[in-house]
Parts: structure tokens; sequence; C-alpha cells
């Protein structure tokens, strides 16, 4: 919380020093479209600590990785465990005056903050993950991954492997992302199994291991033999390894916490995209873009199968992933109804990119 | 509702009320002592982290548990020293126990980040936890027969011994306690450890039963509930029970009802049920003046002895 922050924001703002003691201004570091000479500094703001597991752990992985391919070129400093909200637009607001070149603000609920701040620093490059807008910031970038493929595959093997055709959604918050995500497992699973029915429970929180684990236990209690889950901690994976149920990794392989549960796990993997970035503000070259990349991009991986996943399901599941990475399968073809049985989506049609980031409308047999 | 249901839902209810109730009783003989020490989060993460360290490396969970309750008495110890010796002002070394908490449990806790460890199991032989009714009875975690023995250990003490006695009259009129002979400051030096080794073992109760893992602020905040819940339980340790099982109760029925698929209340309401449930509680004790002045008179004031 509030001591983390400032720690690393103490470690910000000796990077920040370092980089004056080398010599150059903190101005001509930062100035447009030039190709720098230093080490390029970039920092990341992140929602959970790095030591989660799962979504910040993730972003913080490829910060490393990052950081390793790019050698001398980059500097990197990251603050975690900032809250969303007015506390992240002090973080960005220090974390820009410290002289940083580029920042990654990886929480959906970032946006407004970022947006706010990036018109203060028009010479800062702010990256903002998850969200739809910049508010018509030129020196903000939106990027995120298509973790929807990803669900579509979950979807798939759940309505495969589930013998009471109720699956079980740990869910934090109901924004697009998370909606998305509720849509594309179900019409997935729904494909195979036409009873299937998606069950959600909203915890109202990214991280709290304890309450993730009481919803888990809850849904299985309720007779769901799937769990799936949108936040960030691997609770609800031991209960379900607890109760003989399968569940699904959550950014990151958890299977060492579920080795009989855990089927696969969707995997972020940002380093491609961290990489190329700051590459690019090194180069000059840098510009504001909107990008949403997914399976076929590296961006979204699935774990290895679990041995206990029966041939065909495996078989099924590899079909999902090959169709999203060459193109000829969409988890939102239409025909798609809503929860309410009227038809959203007609048949052959797609929901086009700039809908689906907005999404609030839940597909049929999803109970929230 | 079949049966079966209904005592999955009663396990999970003692399962969330356990780790209340054993910090929130470490935190009310502290604070029938006279000390207010905020730091009982920092303290549960501290606890949960090296049981977590000690139960993986050694392979067994009870001297994690061990571990556990010296690693954080040990930090309630700092506390101690800061506010009794040394006169610090209470609320802020509280807090600042909590930062430190925070912060040196996610340093030690960094190379256990995503590993598992050797759980601690039932106390009971899995012959007795056959049929639902003998799972109620039998199934729990020996930490849940610990928690409801340890209410009427602390009742009795504080109660029924000479012990507990000279510890109320301690919070209550530091001074007289003084004059009339008793060692103030050894008698809080006392009560600090057991609340730190209190809150250790419900720390230990997340990283090693509820949710057999280590990840950064693991307890998420669960500490700040424990001190609410001594308000709400007005110092007494058999309100405490009542108080920790309610807030179980609350937690869990929300997450039932909406895995049932109820929606007759929005979820943001449902999750702050229980923090309003507890600032109602805390509304009515106060206005009725019984309750109200139950808090122990000498609670946060420092002490310096005169003669």
């Amino acid at each position: 919380m509030f001591d983390t922050t400032r720690r690393k924001l103490l470690a910000a703002g000796a990077v920040g020093a370092a980089g004056l003691a080398i010599g150059t201004t903190p101005f001509a570091a930062m100035a447009e479209d030039a190709k720098k000479d230093g080490p390029v500094k970039a920092a990341f703001l992140y929602v959970g600590p790095v030591g989660d597991f799962g979504w910040t752990y993730a972003h913080d992985q490829a910060r490393k990785c990052m950081e390793k391919k790019l050698g001398d070129m980059v500097k990197t400093t990251y603050v975690e465990n900032v809250a969303e909200g007015p506390d992240a637009e002090r973080v960005l607001r220090q974390l820009a005056q410290d002289g940083n070149d580029i920042i990654f603000a990886t929480s959906f609920g970032f946006m407004n903050p970022t947006i706010k701040v990036a018109k203060q620093f028009p010479k800062v490059k702010f990256e903002h993950a998850t969200g739809y807008t910049t508010g018509g910031n030129k020196n903000m970038g939106l990027y995120n991954s298509r973790f929807y493929e990803g669900r579509a595959v979950l979807g798939t093997i759940a309505g495969m492997m589930s013998k009471t055709g109720k699956a079980g959604y740990v869910a934090s918050f109901p924004i697009p992302e998370v909606v998305m995500g509720i849509d594309a497992f179900q019409l997935a699973a729904q494909k195979v199994n036409p009873k299937f029915q998606t069950q959600v429970v909203w915890v109202n929180s990214w991280y709290d291991p304890a309450k993730e684990a009481d919803a888990a236990k809850a849904l299985l209690d309720q007779g769901a033999d799937v769990i799936t889950q949108h936040t960030d901690s691997p609770a609800p994976l031991q209960a379900a390894e607890k109760a003989g149920a399968i569940a699904f990794g959550q950014a990151w392989n958890m299977e060492s916490f579920a080795p009989n549960a855990h089927m696969t796990a969707i995997v972020d993997n940002w380093c491609p995209y961290y990489t190329r970035r700051v590459q690019a503000v090194h180069d000059g070259t840098w510009e504001a873009d909107n990008v949403w990349l997914g399976m076929k991009d590296g961006e979204v991986e699935m774990a290895p199968f679990n041995n206990k996943m029966p041939e065909d399901v495996q078989k099924a599941a590899q079909k999902i992933i090959d169709g999203t990475k060459d193109g000829s399968y969409d988890v939102f073809t239409g025909p798609i109804k809503d929860q309410s049985g009227k038809e959203k989506v007609s048949a052959g049609q797609k929901i086009p990119d700039e809908e689906l980031l907005k999404l609030d409308w839940y597909v049929d047999g999803v109970k929230s | 509702m079949n049966f079966d249901l209904l005592v999955a839902i009663l396990m999970t209810i003692a399962g969330a009320a356990t780790p209340l109730l054993i910090a929130g009783l470490g935190e009310l003989v502290v604070e029938k002592s006279g000390v207010l020490n905020l730091g009982v989060e920092g303290m549960m993460l501290i606890g949960a982290v090296t049981g977590f360290a000690v139960a993986t490396t050694t392979g067994y969970p009870v001297i994690g548990l061990v571990a556990a309750m010296l690693a954080a008495a040990a930090a309630a110890l700092i506390f101690a020293f800061l506010v009794l010796t040394l006169m610090a002002n209470q609320v802020a070394t509280g807090l600042a126990l909590t930062i430190f908490g925070t912060g040196v449990s996610a340093l030690i806790g960094a190379p256990f980040v995503g590993i598992t460890t050797p759980t601690l199991g039932l106390l009971f032989p899995h012959a007795l936890t056959d049929t639902p009714l003998l799972r109620l009875i039998f199934g729990h975690s020996p930490l849940v027969y610990f928690s409801l023995i340890l209410t009427v250990a602390v009742f009795w003490f504080l109660n029924r011994t000479r012990a507990g006695l000279i510890l109320r009259a301690v919070g209550e009129s530091d001074s007289a306690a003084h004059a009339i002979g008793y060692p103030v400051l050894l008698v809080r030096y006392l009560a600090v450890l057991f609340g730190g080794a209190m809150a250790g073992l419900a720390g230990c109760y997340y990283s090693l039963v509820l949710t057999p893992m280590w990840a950064e602020r693991l307890t998420a905040g669960r500490g700040w509930i424990a001190i609410a819940l001594v308000v709400f339980a007005s110092w007494r340790p058999g309100r405490m029970l009542a108080g920790a099982y309610l807030f179980g109760l609350v937690i869990t029925m929300e997450l039932q009802a909406k895995a049932a698929g109820f929606n007759i209340l929005a979820p943001e309401f449902l999750a702050a049920l229980p923090y309003i449930a507890t600032i109602v509680v805390l509304a009515v004790i106060s206005a009725a003046k019984r309750g109200g002045t139950n808090a122990p008179a000498c609670l946060g004031k420092p002490f310096r002895a005169t003669a």
C-alpha cells in the first residue's frame, strides 16, 4: 500500500538522480522524436504486488525480460500496489517528474489518471493497458491483449469436461475486459454443450486470496464442477483442487498450486510488446497507437495441457488455438443471444473490436 | 437447501471466522491492558510469511506455526519497546508496524512466491469425517478448535484469575495499579507479546490452511477487521466469538447468494454489508451507555512511572 508506493518512489527518485549525474539534462532526455543517447527510462505502474503470481507478476516478468533483451539501452523502475483512482494520479505525476521517458500503466482503473497526467506532461510517453480511450492525448498509447481468445479455449475444455454442465466464474469487477472474458468462455462452452451455464460471483477485488477461495468454494457447493477466474491469485485453483474439480490458471502457469485441477492457463506474455515500445523510444520512432494483439502475435499463450485432460479434449482445444492463430476462428461470431434470449449478433456477423472494448452485456447462459 | 450444502456453508463460515477470532482475541487482551496496537495486519503478514517459509523449509507445518508466533511476537516486542519504554505514540507506531510488516513480509517471501507447502492437516482421522454431520464436528483444521478453546481461556483468564484482574486493573487505571505495586510495564509487555503471537498464528492460518501459498499482502486487510471486531465485541471474549462468526456468516452468505444466482441486491451493496453492519453495531453500542463505557480507561495512553 502506501509504504511500498513510497519505497519504490524513493527508488525511482534515486534512479532519476543517477540519470542527472550521468550528465544528460532531464529536458534533453525528454526531447521528442530524437534518438536517445543515454538509456531509456521506463517506469511501470502496478495495481497489485509483484509477488501476486498473476496479473502483476506477468507484467513484472515482462519488464525483467525486456530489460534483459535491451541491456544498457533501458533503465526500469516500478511502483507496485497502486490503488486505482487519485493515488494512481499522484504516483504517475511523480514518475513523470522523475524524468521517465515512457510510463506503462498496467491496469484498467489507471486509465483516467493516465489521461489527466499525460495532458500535463506532453513530452513523456504514456502507455495504458486494457483501456479504451486516450482522451485525445498524442503522447498516450493503448495496448491490450486478446485474452478472450484464451477464454474460448478454456470454455471449450470446460464444456467438454464438465459433468454438471455448470461452471463457476470468480470475477473481479464488471468492466468490459472481464465481461468479454465471461462471454467468450460461455460462448465456447455452449458450442460444445448447448445447456452449459456459467455462474458468476463478483468478489469486488482483483486480489483477495481468502475471498477468492471462499467464492470458489461457494460455487463448488452450488454444483459447479469447473472453476475459472478473473482475479489474480491461485486461491480459486486450490479450492478446485480440494474439491476434485477442474480449473484454469490466470495470467500465469499456476500448475504447481493445483497439479490435478489445473488443466491449462492463459499466460500473458507482454515481453515482446514492451521490448518493441522501449526500443522505439530509444530510436526516436515511438508514436502513440492502439494495439490489441493476441495469440497470433504471441502475446496470449496457453500453458501446456494437463496430462489428465482426455485426448479428444486436447485435440478440440488445440483446434481452437490453431483456428485463432490462422484467423479462421473467432469466438464472437454470430448468432449470439443475450441473457434475455434476444439475438444481439446475427449469424455470420462478428462483434467489431470497438464494441468488444465497451462490452456490457452477457450472452445466453451466463448467470450473474 | 440440502444438508450437505448447509454443512459446507457452515464449514466455510468457520474457516472465515477463525483467523479473525484468533487475531481479535489477541488484540482484545492487548487493549484490556491499556495498549492500542494497530499493527495487527503487519504482524499477521509476518506470521503468514514466516509460517510458510519455515513449513516449506523444514517440511513440518507445526514448526511453521510455532515460528510464526515467535516471529510475530518479535515484531510486537519492537512495538512494545517503542510505545512502552520510549513512550512513542501508539496509533502512529501501530500503523508503522503494519507498514513495516507488509514490507518485510514481501522481502522475506520473495523466494517463496509460486511454490507449494505441506499444509496443516486435520486433527481427527479421516475415518471420522465420512458423513456431513461428522464432518461438521471433526472435519475442521486444528486451529478452529484452538480458537474456540482460546475464547474460553481468554474469558476465564480475564474474569476468573488474579493475573487477569491485574491486567484489567492496569488497563483501567495504570497509576492506581502502579501505586499498589503492580508492574504496569511488565504486564503490558506480556500482553503485547501475546497479541503478537496470536496475530502471527492467525496470519499463518491463511498461508498454511485456508489458501496454502505465499503471495504478498496475503491477508488482504483482515487484520483491520480483527481490530474493528474488538470494538464491536465491546472488549468481551464471548461477543468476540459472536462477532467473528457473524462476520464470517455475512461474507460467506454474500458469496453463496451470488453463487446460487440470487440477484436481489447489487453485489456492491452485499460486499459493503459487513462494514455497514460493523458501523451500525458500533453506533448502537455507543448509544447504549453500558457498552460505550466498556473501553479500558487507559487505552492508548502512555504510562510514566511517577513514584
